[in-house]
């Protein structure tokens, strides 16, 4: 059985037909070719493919396609524009907070998510709020000064 | 002439780091090529036995799948590490859970679960074994039933992949030595620890793609992958063996690699040959991606450890003499476990100075799936031993642990145990002295003292001080033979071709950061070649804290060989501009067409090594550390958190500041993590928790602060100075912090992982009056928050 299903991928209409069962994350990859959202664990605890949809922060591995119908999603492909970097971008290249890279698109889309609730976050709240994201090369500290030096940049704006 | 110093020591941008925040970065997963169809693996589902009929379900149609059994392999049955016991695929018997026995592969991905779920195989069970005790029994009892290996042309003896005896001096004086030592010592001091296995955990799962080039005969002629590694020439090697075909029609391709750890060292060996000899049956390109739990069940794990210490020690501190044993569970097949059990041998002894020491040491066979590299390779299992035991001497002869440490250390102009003379600066009483500053030690120290009585929140510090030898052990780096290129692109712009690989560590900005400077050019101009064994050389594996010291090193030389063929040959000023630089290199190429400047590696310094003896100079240089653990134990949930941790190192001249703080960083997470965290929970040799919902690595909730600390003392064997980083902090953090729980709550430990119910238990058994009471525990130090006592 398919579905066709409409979504707002990062600014543009999309209409997929796939199964309602598909998880987003595999709609995502195979069928928007949006590879820069990431699979760790397929059962929502690493954060590697995290993505906002209607402006909440979830794990794509745990979507099925159908609850996406309709939705407005932003995928790491949608955080720069035209080729430059977010300031959330630009903190995690310029402060270290990428080291291999893969849990970056989802860490980077996590901080989006934080900065929204919180623009001058503690240090708890971006412990808390980076917790459902996963990374086992920087000990997370590089991460934190990234997300500060962010939260500064766009409080600066 | 000035230098231009201004690049190794800054912080360029991480050369691939655009493409990874941009999420453009392309990992294994995110490829596909035309017609590429998909692999699976169907596993043993016991732990030891032979193979007996293989029955394929009816309802699936195994028309449409390739189907690859050992009897396909057109070369050698075999992953070849140091010998070949380790199979590539299982023929008649099986070894471990998870063993590979038939591969499948389908043009649909989804179709592989009924295909792997409709192969039943019968077998004829055998019991094993599945602890270092139950290997070590098996041999002691001559149970043949339980002799689950039985040696290689590599050596080994019965369930024993490999023994080690490493002594201070010759054998028979340091045996005598030791017995008098013994004979004279005020206290001697026995202890025995141990360390569970450990999942690298890297966020990447294991992944390749193969492809397959037949004649029209049908013969192979060619076999390529891609994947996420860290060796490709390892991967090469292998393929060679399995395909017998010459090195030059295999080649390997590493993508971006979604962290290693160790982890991506030796087993791309396996899913690279498997995804290759699938491609070699269908025709087609063959993706094969594990899954999470395929990962954590089937792949390579640290080595659990067993580490026995007797110490003799004088009233005032004065360490005279140790013996060490160590046992290691291997799992099935040696694949690795000689060299990470002589990394454990050599750690052993630790940054001190002692007249004796013996170290035995010894990696057994068990049915559990082979354990391999990761990070430390066998240093954090002996480290966590010594530094535990040190703070259990200090005990004995009542002084401080930080002052017993203080009265032994190595220093410049001593000999190591393996009699390896430290020529280059060794200060540790400096390193340690700045630790204790920098945490605030013994400020500390009394507050917690006085607010601890009377709270249920128990603070405490502890400290670890350790080493860690940079690049392969011994003769080690002699036999990699690794070599580097320097080459000029079309436009001018100079491209290190290298074998290394990154991971997320940093291989590609500092060789690029080396490269620039030597080249005397701005890092933006230097490029570096994705590693790709059809282009670049073979510069060795991408392991063993071996990069920035020794490629790096290489790349330094390789560079300035081509400086130099510019200055001559196209007339480069020296003091050029990074204009006249690519003016030099664009006539270079219109006069001569190419330019590659390629070097071999040559020790700095004469290395002396006797692998026999296990003596000599065992690594060309060391990093040493001091950490400092600053705990809280909360004895209502008996969960012990982290509160601050400390980190002093001297690992050289440090390249790049960000980057070498990361890597202290991750190190120390995923060292809390060995400690507090992460438990593999096995039965029957299976791992039972292979997910990341129970098998737990620290979150950024989980951290505290951790504080960084370089001296920069440049050695000799690095591009400016540079030692290795990469693996030291991996090895400090899990003594450190139950030194630090100790010293808390007055319970001392000897096990990790050490989760709340271990510290529950040991609270409890202690007021239990079934129980003896435990020497380690000091009542004091609990209070009144000692469990109820049962009546």
């Amino acid at each position: 059985m398919r579905a066709s299903l409409q979504m707002t991928v990062n600014g543009e209409q999309r209409r997929v037909d796939v199964p309602p069962i598909k998880r987003l994350l595999d709609v995502l990859r195979e069928d928007l070719d949006l590879t820069g959202t990431k699979e760790g664990c397929g059962e929502g605890e690493c954060g590697a493919c995290a993505v906002l949809m209607d402006g909440e922060l979830v794990n794509s591995c745990l979507i099925p396609a159908l609850q996406a119908n309709g939705a407005r999603l932003c995928t790491i492909e949608g955080v720069s524009t035209e080729g430059r970097l977010h300031p959330i971008q630009q903190c995690f290249l310029e402060n270290g907070g990428a080291q291999c890279g893969i849990c970056t698109p989802g860490m980077i889309l996590a901080t989006h998510h934080l900065l929204e609730k919180h623009p001058k976050p503690t240090l708890e709240q971006i412990q808390e709020g980076l917790a459902g994201n996963l990374c086992r090369c920087t000990g997370y500290m590089r991460i934190f000064e990234a997300v500060r030096k962010a939260a500064e940049a766009q409080n600066a704006v | 002439m000035p230098e231009r110093d201004d690049i190794v020591g800054t912080s360029p941008l991480r050369k691939e780091g655009r493409a990874k925040v941009l999420g453009q970065a392309k990992y294994i997963d995110d490829l596909s090529l035309p017609g590429m169809w998909h692999g699976a693996t169907v596993r043993s589902s016991i732990a030891r036995g032979r193979i007996g009929a293989i029955h394929f379900a009816p309802e699936v149609d195994w028309s449409q799948f390739a189907i690859v059994r050992a009897n396909d392999i057109p070369g050698e049955n075999t992953i070849v590490h140091l010998t070949k016991d380790h199979l590539c695929l299982a023929a008649d018997m099986v070894n471990h859970p998870e063993e590979p026995i038939l591969l499948l592969a389908h043009q649909e991905k989804a179709a592989l679960l009924a295909g792997v779920a409709g192969v039943r195989i019968e077998y004829d069970e055998l019991p094993g074994v599945f602890t270092i005790e139950e290997s070590e029994a098996a041999v002691a009892n001559n149970d043949v039933d339980r002799i689950v290996w039985e040696g290689s042309e590599y050596g080994g003896t019965a369930n024993c992949f490999k023994q080690y005896v490493l002594y201070s001096g010759e054998a028979k004086e340091t045996e005598d030595g030791l017995a008098a030592a013994f004979e004279a010592a005020d206290y001697i001091v026995e202890g025995e620890y141990h360390t569970g296995a450990q999942e690298q955990l890297y966020i990447e799962p294991n992944g390749v793609v193969a492809e397959c080039e037949k004649d029209e005969k049908g013969n192979v002629v060619s076999v390529c992958v891609r994947g996420s590694m860290q060796c490709p020439y390892y991967l090469v090697h292998a393929l060679t063996l399995v395909f017998g075909l010459p090195e030059e029609k295999c080649r390997a391709i590493q993508t971006e690699t979604g962290g290693a750890f160790g982890g991506k060292e030796d087993f791309p060996s396996v899913i690279g040959t498997h995804a290759a000899l699938l491609a070699m049956k269908c025709g087609h390109p063959v993706k094969m991606i594990y899954d999470r739990a395929e990962d954590m069940a089937a792949t390579t794990k640290r080595h659990p450890s067993r580490t026995r210490h007797r110490t003799a020690v004088s009233k005032d501190g004065k360490l005279l003499a140790c013996e060490i044993d160590i046992a290691l569970d291997g799992g099935a097949y040696a694949t690795l476990s000689p060299v990470v059990l002589s990394r454990a041998t050599i750690h052993a002894p630790g940054p001190y100075k002692w007249r004796y020491v013996r170290v035995r040491a010894k990696a057994m066979a068990t049915n559990l799936p082979p354990h391999g590299a990761f990070r430390g390779f066998g240093a954090p299992q002996s480290l966590f031993a010594l530094e535990r035991h040190m703070d259990k001497v200090a005990r004995v002869v009542a002084i401080s642990p930080e002052e017993l440490r203080r009265r032994n250390f190595l220093a410049t102009g001593d000999r190591t145990a393996t009699g390896q003379l430290l020529t280059e600066p060794v200060d540790m009483r400096h390193l340690l002295a700045r630790a204790l500053e920098e945490s605030d030690y013994y400020a500390k120290l009394a507050r917690f003292a006085q607010e601890n009585r009377g709270s249920a929140i128990k603070r405490g510090l502890g400290i670890a001080a350790f080493m860690h030898g940079s690049g392969f052990t011994g003769s080690g780096e002699r036999r990699l033979n690794s070599v580097v290129a320097v080459e000029l692109l079309a436009d001018g712009r100079p491209q290190i071709l290298v074998s290394s690989t990154e991971f997320g560590q940093g291989t590609n900005t500092i060789l690029c950061q080396v490269a620039a400077q030597t080249l005397r050019i701005p890092y933006e101009q230097v490029v570096i070649a994705q590693p790709d064994t059809a282009l670049v050389p073979d510069s060795g594996p991408t392991v063993a804290s071996r990069t920035a010291m020794v490629i790096g090193k290489l790349v330094e030389r390789a560079s300035a060989q081509l400086l130099e063929k510019l200055r001559i040959e196209s007339g480069l000023p020296e003091d050029h501009t990074p204009e006249q630089f690519t003016q030099a290199a664009l006539a270079y190429l219109n006069a001569h067409g190419e330019l590659r400047c390629s070097v071999r590696y040559e020790p700095v310094r004469p290395v002396e090594w006797n692998d026999e003896l296990f003596h000599g100079d065992a690594y060309p240089a060391y990093a040493w550390a001091v950490y400092v653990a600053e705990v809280a134990v909360d004895l209502n949930t008996y969960s012990a958190s982290l509160t601050r941790f400390d980190a002093m190192q001297e690992v050289g001249k440090i390249m790049h500041p960000v980057l070498a703080r990361g890597q202290i960083e991750g190190g120390v997470a995923q060292g809390i993590g060995y400690a507090l965290y992460e438990k593999c929970v096995w039965k029957d040799g299976r791992m039972m928790n292979n997910q990341m919902t129970n098998y737990i690595m620290p979150t950024s909730a989980d951290l505290p602060e951790i504080h960084v600390y370089f001296e920069e003392v440049p050695s000799v064997h690095g591009p400016c100075g540079a030692k290795g980083i990469g693996e030291l902090p991996m090895d400090g953090p899990a003594p450190a912090i139950l030194n630090a729980i100790e010293n808390a709550t007055g319970l001392g430990f000897d096990s990790i992982p050490l989760l709340p119910e271990d510290i529950f238990e040991k609270a409890h058994s202690f007021t239990d009056p079934a129980h003896g009471g435990s020497e380690d525990l000091d009542p004091e130090k609990l209070g009144e928050f000692l469990p109820e006592v049962n009546a």
